[in-house]
């Protein structure tokens, strides 16, 4: 079978997703300006342990090999060993995401000593401005001390994950060089206009240029760097990116909330994408089998607006999220579309009713927002 | 080729498979390796190498045509390499 031929299997939807993200919780003691969950406060709706273990027993008989778990700071939670120690007594792998502050000496050698874990530590500069300006003052030392305990605690290979933006693109090697010190690999993503990243996401998207430059980096260097797929709208630029080159959203990936709540991706918490709940009757198994929207999102899509580019075959059109929270059509091109249809459109009259996420979690306080004149 | 048809084969015991309506994955916990395995036959066949002293006993079993094991042993063999599949000593 042909690549192509199993990206049209994989449209088509899956028996259960391969990537499955679960945000623990919306309780975050940072205020990341471009947090994609509006992350801050918990929602006192959020699911309790009993709850957590039933949906992760659900995932078990679903084959879930491994989950994606966030937040929010999902090491916040009082219950978040018990929860990895259930996931690894059902074979369910976990990479967790974190901004360190609560690996401590004795938490990475409790971490160190578990099977089917990875750990990915957020830093979004390789210098302490450049990241604390994004993530808040302190949280570039928060994140070294976290990497040092787990290099301590001979936890192994880290990830270190990084959102590429405006101020960082030219800090990949950076990066790199950072991530092969502690023998970790890295991880860069791509940036949404998701959560605070809406209101963010002028001032911080990576510039057409930029957009190159991490394309021609990632050809470069693609092998060694894992991206979670999440750049395939450069794909345009020529040569294709190591992974799958599709929007996976209600295919092969979901969001599950804090509250239970079934989302098409970890981009889009919005009620428009929003596919039902765990507590459902039913359960996990049917929003993902049953659901109108996932069933939706698994038929053959329109180019619509992209249908005469001769790029639709490699861009796919780019990221659903990008395009709905720039309100741009989900059938027009991405906001960062290599050949700028996706800028022009933006700087024309058409758009004109750009979508809230439908939650906020954030704090009431003011954030502030830039630290690069 | 890494595997033959003399070879006795089972899946790698950290391997776990989950059919799919285009064949079935698998995953390895210890690499974290993803495989899509695109052919039920070759999905059949892997599962149940085990119970076979070779790879020619279990084509056989499974009733697959002389013309295609040339093919089955090559696509043992990435398996092999990728750590889904390895011989049992």
């Amino acid at each position: 079978m042909s690549v192509s031929n199993l990206t049209t299997q994989l449209k088509g939807g899956l028996d259960a997703p391969i990537c499955l993200t679960w945000e623990l919780t919306y309780a975050c003691n940072l205020q990341c300006i471009h947090c994609l969950s509006s992350s801050g406060r918990r929602d006192p709706r959020e699911l309790d342990t009993a709850q957590v273990k039933n949906v992760l027993d659900q995932l078990r008989d679903l084959q879930v090999f491994y989950i994606n778990i966030g937040g929010g700071e999902p090491m916040i939670r009082k219950d978040f060993f018990e929860i990895l120690e259930h996931a690894e007594h059902n074979n369910i792998g976990v990479k967790f995401s974190t901004n360190g502050t609560y690996i401590t000496a004795d938490n990475a050698r409790r971490l160190a000593t578990m099977n089917y874990l990875d750990i990915q530590i957020s830093m979004d500069g390789a210098d302490r401005a450049t990241n604390d300006a994004v993530r808040g003052e302190g949280s570039f030392d928060t994140s070294v001390a976290a990497m040092n305990f787990l290099r301590d605690a001979n936890f192994g290979p880290f990830k270190i994950s990084v959102v590429m933006t405006r101020h960082n693109v030219s800090q990949l090697d950076d990066f790199k060089k950072l991530a092969d010190s502690y023998g970790a690999q890295l991880r860069i993503t791509r940036l949404r206009p998701a959560g605070r990243g809406a209101d963010t996401w002028n001032e911080l998207h990576p510039t057409q240029a930029q957009q190159r430059e991490i394309y021609d980096w990632l050809i470069a260097h693609g092998d060694n760097v894992l991206t979670g797929d999440s750049f395939f709208h450069l794909n345009a630029f020529g040569e294709s990116l190591p992974g799958l080159n599709l929007c996976g959203a209600g295919r092969v990936v979901c969001l599950i909330d804090p509250i239970g709540d079934v989302y098409a991706c970890p981009f889009v918490i919005h009620d428009q994408f929003k596919a039902g709940s765990v507590l459902d009757d039913g359960g996990f198994a049917h929003v993902w089998r049953e659901s109108d929207l996932f069933l939706s999102l698994r038929e053959p899509e329109s180019a619509g607006a992209c249908t005469s580019c001769g790029n639709y075959d490699s861009c796919q059109g780019g990221c659903m999220a990008a395009k709905f929270f720039t309100g741009l059509p989900l059938d027009g091109p991405d906001p960062e579309c290599v050949i700028g249809a996706g800028e022009s459109l933006l700087k024309s009259a058409t758009v004109t009713l750009i979508p809230k996420p439908s939650m906020n979690h954030s704090r009431k306080v003011s954030i502030t927002t830039g630290g690069h004149a | 080729m890494s595997v033959t048809l003399e070879s006795a084969c089972e899946l790698h015991p950290q391997v776990a498979i989950r059919p799919e309506p285009f064949g079935a994955l698998a995953y390895h916990y210890g690499n974290r390796k993803l495989v899509f395995l695109k052919h039920p036959d070759v999905v059949a066949v892997l599962q149940d190498v085990a119970s076979y002293d070779s790879v020619a006993d279990t084509l056989r079993a499974h009733h697959v045509a002389p013309e295609r094991w040339d093919a089955f042993i090559s696509a043992l063999s990435s398996l092999e390499t990728s750590e889904i599949l390895r011989v049992r000593q």
